[in-house]
This record gives C-alpha cells, structure tokens and sequence, in this order.
C-alpha cells in the first residue's frame, strides 16, 4: 500500500510518481526505443511484433496498437516517453492532448488559442465531480 | 574571474523549435511569440556571452528510467543534438567548456550539492529551443554551453528552495573560477502548460505573471510553492518552473530587469521570458 499524496486530488492528471513508474517501466523503455530509425522502421512495419519483444503487459501493448494515450497514462505511461510513439507517427503534441482530452484537434486548438483551459473548477476532483 | 552577468529565462517547447526549423516564425499563430524575444536576440549580439551555464530537463532522450540523475551537469567538449522520435533538429552541435564544468561540478560537490557527471550526452528540445530563440539559426552556436539536466520527469523531483539554494552553490562556484568570463545562466522550461490527461491544456495566466514578477523581486515567494501546488495551479508540466530558481539563486538579491514577455499560447503552453541584469555589474 501507498501513502496518499497531496496531488491525488487533482482531477484529469497522472502524476508520474513511483506507483506509476513501476507499473510502466518497460512500457516506458519500450518508448524510449523508438528514437532509433531503425526501430522506428521495424514498430510501424508490425507494431504487435515489435511489442512482443517487450515484457509490457497485454493492456498496455493493446493501449499501444489503439493509440489510446489515457489508457497509457493509467498504465504507467509517461508522457515524454509517449512522445516517442506519436512523434514516430509524425504527430504533434497538440494533436495528442487533444485525443487525451477526447475532443478534436480543431476544438482543442480553439481553446489554446482563446488563453487555454482555466484552473477555475479545474483544481480539485471534487469540482469535476459536481458537475 | 569568471563572473555570472546575467540570467535569462524562457520556456522550451518543441513546436518553437520545428516552426524556427520549418521557417514558421513570421505566421500568424507565432508572429507574436517570436517578436517577443527580438530584442533578446539583438541584445545578446551586444552582450556576446563566453558560455551559457543551461538549466534545462531531458525529456526521456538521454535518461530512460535506467537512470535518473536528479541534478546533472555536462563536462564534455561537445554535445550531439538528439533525434527525439523526429530526426535531430537541423542545428549546429554543441560545444561544452569541459573546464568550468569540471570546476562547477568539484566546487558545487564540495558544498553538498550531489551532481552527476556526464561525459557523453545527447541534448534535446529542452536545451536547443532555448539556443534558438536567443541566438536565431547561425552555422555555429555563438558561445560555449554547460548543460545541467534536472530531473522534473520522475517524482519526487527536487523542491524549489533546494534548486534555489543549489543556484547559490553554482554561483560561487563560478565566481571562483580563474579565467576571465562573461558567464550567463538559463533557466528554462514553463510556464504553466498540462501535456497530459483529460485536463490537458490548462494554463493559468494570473499565476504565471504573479511569477514572472516574483522572479524579479519576491523570490521567497517563489521557493516556498510546494509541487503540489505547481501542479494544480500551473499543470503537471507547470513543475518545469522549478529550473527557473536555479538562475535565480545564482543571481545577487537584486537585480534589474531588462526584458520580459509573456504569450499564451505556444501549442500546448504558456511562454515566459525574462531578462535580469546581475545587480553586482552594472
């Protein structure tokens, strides 16, 4: 059993501690694999093959395939890690916090633009949990 | 002596970098972005600067999970700029000054400071966007740079009083130094931005510019925000912010502020950048 932190209360945010760290350390490696091109080359050639190489779980090789960047995150992922994966798709930052948040790039765009989202309401889960 | 005359800091995304790389700055959504660090460019032309002592984190490209140095300072003579999953920025390499650093890493150890020292690193978004956005696109970057990597990736991540006090070791270790050079420190990193999780995106105006002033003359303020308060108000990536008072730490009491912009936003965050003049020589 862990100690509770005094950021668990944040809402919509996964906070790369060591209860995270552990679960998602080969999820993790296997990220960081992809700054070589040749790997690069190999993961989009057969995703599933290449994360067969990798002691991941099933979950997290499936979050993998699907692109499913929150399920990721609850699996360990970090995020400058998952970099790697959506970089190696040749996507943006913004493209990727835009599926995290489950609108479309255009919408999320929109937002950033008009000052981005607001700490108001956006501070403790029990504002989210309100509404 | 080498003396530290100045600080600077700036956020570090790598959308910057790719819009300086694919010659973006001059459109609409960065125009304004950019034109905020015009003077910082033209300023450094006058200010030529021996060496940039750079505060910046690695983004998961020279430490996996293998290691996690949580202060880490460069002493080689050079440094590769790395591919992040993209190709490598198209900017020159790096060059260390593998004596100061050397000098920095002994001094800052021997007043209980546990550095790690690093031989052979390749450098990512975090140290080159910095570089670009002061220096513009020259074949050749115009000084010498020591990077120092903090670890904000992996929790728990230094507090912001000890960055501040580590920043008062590194200023006396270069103070201390023999050689006579014009010495500036980065801090980088920020502002308040979120890349992760269904509340990505978050950026907190009023909080940022409550900082940017501190930074000039409140820091007890500043180093007594605890990371949890970082990353409610500011964002989990928000906690980047820390680096800053490594600069600060390494500057006098007071100082003058020559330069300041703010911008929201740059893809996922807010931009902040300052200039202070070291007090001590003016």
């Amino acid at each position: 059993m862990s100690e509770p932190r005094p950021y668990d209360d944040v809402p919509g945010t996964t906070v790369f501690d060591e209860r995270m760290a552990r679960k998602g350390y080969h999820l993790n490696q296997f990220c960081m694999s992809l700054m070589k091109p040749e790997n690069r080359e190999r993961f989009k050639a057969d995703n599933r093959a290449y994360l067969d190489e990798w002691k991941m779980s099933e979950d997290q090789k499936q979050a993998v395939i699907d692109r499913d960047y929150n399920k990721m995150l609850s699996l360990g992922g970090n995020i400058y890690f998952l970099a790697k994966i959506f970089s190696s798709d040749g996507l943006s930052f913004q493209y990727a916090a835009s599926t995290m948040t489950g609108v479309s790039e255009e919408a999320y765009l929109k937002m950033m633009l008009a000052g981005g989202r607001s700490p108001d309401g956006n501070r403790y889960k029990s504002e989210w949990e309100k509404n | 002596m080498a003396r530290i005359t100045a600080g600077v800091a700036t956020s570090h995304v790598p959308a910057i970098g790719r819009a300086i790389d694919t010659d973006q700055t001059q459109a609409d959504y960065w125009k304004p972005m950019f034109d905020g660090f015009e003077f910082s460019r033209k300023w450094e032309e006058s200010e030529k600067p021996d060496v940039v002592f750079l505060v910046y984190n690695d983004h998961a490209t020279a430490f996996s999970l293998d290691f996690i140095p949580t202060f880490a300072i460069g002493v080689a003579e050079d440094y590769a700029v790395a591919d992040e999953g993209f190709g490598p920025r198209p900017v020159p390499a790096v060059e260390g000054h593998a004596d100061l650093a050397w000098h920095i890493a002994s001094s800052v150890i021997q007043q209980d400071f546990d550095l790690t020292v690093v031989n052979k690193m390749d450098v990512d978004h975090g140290l080159t966007v910095p570089l670009s956005l002061m220096f513009g696109q020259p074949e050749k970057w115009p000084c010498k740079v020591i990077p120092f990597a903090v670890n904000v990736v992996q929790y728990p991540v230094p507090s912001g009083r000890r960055c501040y006090n580590l920043g008062k070791a590194i200023r006396k270790a270069i103070d201390s130094f023999s050689e006579d050079l014009n010495v500036q420190i980065w801090g980088t990193g920020g502002m308040s931005h979120q890349l992760q999780g269904p509340r990505a995106g978050l950026i907190n105006q009023p909080w940022d510019k409550a900082f940017l002033s501190d930074m000039v003359d409140n820091v007890a303020r500043l180093v007594s925000i605890p990371p949890e308060d970082y990353i409610r108000e500011a964002g989990s990536e928000g906690i980047e912010l820390v680096m800053w008072l490594i600069m600060r730490g390494a500057l006098d009491d007071q100082v003058t502020e020559l330069h300041r912009h703010y911008h929201v936003p740059a893809s996922n965050t807010a931009i902040g950048h300052l200039i202070l003049k070291n007090g001590n020589n003016s």
